[in-house]
């Protein structure tokens, strides 16, 4: 069986008295990909977030190529060979598009800033944006523009493992079609392995190879992708099929 | 329990938590600034922003420092006027002049200055990163904010507000001549001999040394707020509001413990 490239085992997190994750098990292997769904405050983000060193677990253990993360070296080296694309994009907004695109080529690999913008350019071009955008500032971009970008610096360096966080959030259903296509392209393309939340179900059966439900911190389902319509889980089932009715009850 | 604690007792539950509240703070801040020291002692891979920030801080602080040294230093010589020749010392006006901006007014009024501008806007541009996921960004991205964010806005604090300072001395003193020569009638020529014959290298250093630790304050000051800063819009205004308050106090009392220090050492 092969190793996975990121496992969490049994985290727990809480904030104060409220419980977000009770015992959350996943992992991806390399090349796969797979989608956590859930509701509103159901742990997705804290999950991501844990897993990226961004919030430490109070119990439990994340491995990333079969090495424990509790260390601030294997964390930066995890963190050396992993992307990640934020919900809102999280582009630097007093730096040019470009210079947010090759940010970690600048940081530490002492490129030059024209091999650091030509890559950039050529990254760009993968989530078709052209050239003319490279000198442009995040707040003269469309939300969708903003996304392209963000999964543009998500795989600058090549990464094996991408976070996806809510990429279709606040899009409209066409330039959302669009993001889940370049993600697909772009995950396969590079061979890596990538895990997204999302409660938007047309972007989970478009970039998911699997799929997992979290529900009150746990993982409560998890099937092949194209199972997910009839998965013979009633959690399941009604968060697919967004119905008010049944054991979820909103979040409101 | 809150609810099984009896009312009688409530009070001390209060002040408790208070004094619970105060001392996490100061250890979140003492954390915070020995961190930020740190990653400022680093090897320096972000130049760039610092000189960045230098700019920032520095070059456009000085019309509004300029601005207060002068008005300053021209109320300064009158009210020291109007005060002295109630015992016959109008002619002390250039020695207090230059001895109030150099030693007091001028590096805790650039101060102030650089609280309301530069640390208001650190903690909201911080803040705004920290709500927007920019700070979060940073780490997946294997850069610590502390080097690339905190790091370059505390050493440019640090190394402009004492520049400032000395050019707002010299324009403070100006202030003063202006108004004595053109106001009070005091010759030219001996308002600046006697400012030149009064003034030691020394009251203009304390006020260097003040200018640094005030420049100090300042960025942590806004760099820490900006990275507590919850929620959205309204977060990021009680941030910069927070900032500009820690820092104006932070200013004072840091003040009056060095202007002890210098007046214990003869400087």
């Amino acid at each position: 069986m092969t190793q996975p490239l990121l496992q969490m085992t049994n985290v727990h997190k809480a904030f104060g008295p409220k419980k977000i994750l009770q015992g959350l098990d996943i992992d991806v292997a390399p090349g796969k990909s797979l989608v956590i769904i859930g509701g509103s405050g159901t742990g997705k983000s804290v999950s991501l977030k844990c897993a990226l060193g961004l919030m430490k677990p109070d119990e439990g253990e994340i491995l990333f190529d079969g090495e424990k993360l509790n260390k601030k070296k294997a964390r930066e080296a995890m963190l050396a060979r992993t992307g990640m694309l934020f919900q809102g994009g999280a582009l630097f907004d007093s730096l040019p598009i470009w210079q947010n695109v090759s940010f970690k080529l600048l940081g530490k690999s002492g490129t030059s800033k024209s091999d650091a913008k030509d890559h950039a350019i050529e990254t760009l071009k993968k989530v078709r944006l052209g050239s003319e955008v490279a000198d442009l500032y995040p707040a003269e971009l469309s939300g969708g523009m903003q996304k392209r970008v963000g999964l543009a610096r998500a795989i600058a360096t090549r990464p094996d493992l991408i976070f996806f966080d809510e990429p279709t959030t606040g899009l409209d259903p066409i330039t959302a079609d669009a993001i889940n296509d370049l993600i697909v392209e772009q995950v396969k393309g590079l061979g890596a392995a990538s895990v997204s939340i999302t409660h938007d179900m047309p972007s989970a059966r478009k970039i998911g190879d699997e799929i997992a439900m979290l529900y009150e911190g746990k993982i409560i389902w998890r099937g092949p992708a194209d199972t997910v319509d009839d998965s013979g889980n009633e959690y399941v089932d009604q968060f697919v099929h967004g119905r008010a009715d049944g054991p979820i009850q909103p979040a409101m | 329990m809150a609810d099984t604690i009896p009312v009688v007792f409530r009070p001390f539950q209060w002040v408790g938590a208070a004094v619970l509240g105060l001392l996490g703070e100061a250890g979140r801040l003492a954390t915070f600034i020995t961190r930020v020291k740190l990653a400022a002692l680093t090897p320096w891979v972000f130049f760039g922003e610092t000189l960045k920030q230098c700019i920032r801080i520095g070059y456009f602080s000085l019309p509004v420092v300029g601005l207060t040294a002068i008005f300053t230093g021209a109320a300064l010589a009158l009210n020291i006027f109007v005060g002295g020749s109630r015992f016959n010392a109008e002619q002390f006006v250039p020695n207090i002049v230059v001895l109030g901006i150099t030693r007091e007014l001028g590096p805790v009024l650039a101060a102030l200055m650089l609280a309301g501008r530069v640390s208001a806007g650190i903690a909201a541009e911080v803040g705004t990163m920290k709500v927007t996921e920019q700070i979060d960004a940073l780490h997946t991205l294997s850069t610590s904010p502390f080097q690339y964010l905190y790091a370059p806005r505390f050493w440019a604090a640090v190394l402009t507000l004492p520049i400032l300072v000395l050019i707002a001395d010299i324009i403070g003193v100006y202030g003063g001549y202006l108004v004595a020569t053109g106001t009070l009638d005091f010759n030219g020529n001996l308002y600046i001999k006697n400012t030149m014959d009064y003034v030691t290298g020394g009251d203009v250093i304390g006020g260097l040394i003040k200018a640094a630790v005030f420049g100090g304050v300042v960025a942590l000051m806004g760099c820490y707020h900006g990275q507590n800063c919850q929620g959205g819009a309204s977060g990021v205004g009680r941030a910069a509001t927070l900032a500009v308050v820690s820092s104006a106090v932070l200013i004072f009392f840091s003040n009056f413990l060095m202007t002890t220090l210098f007046t214990r050492i003869g400087l």
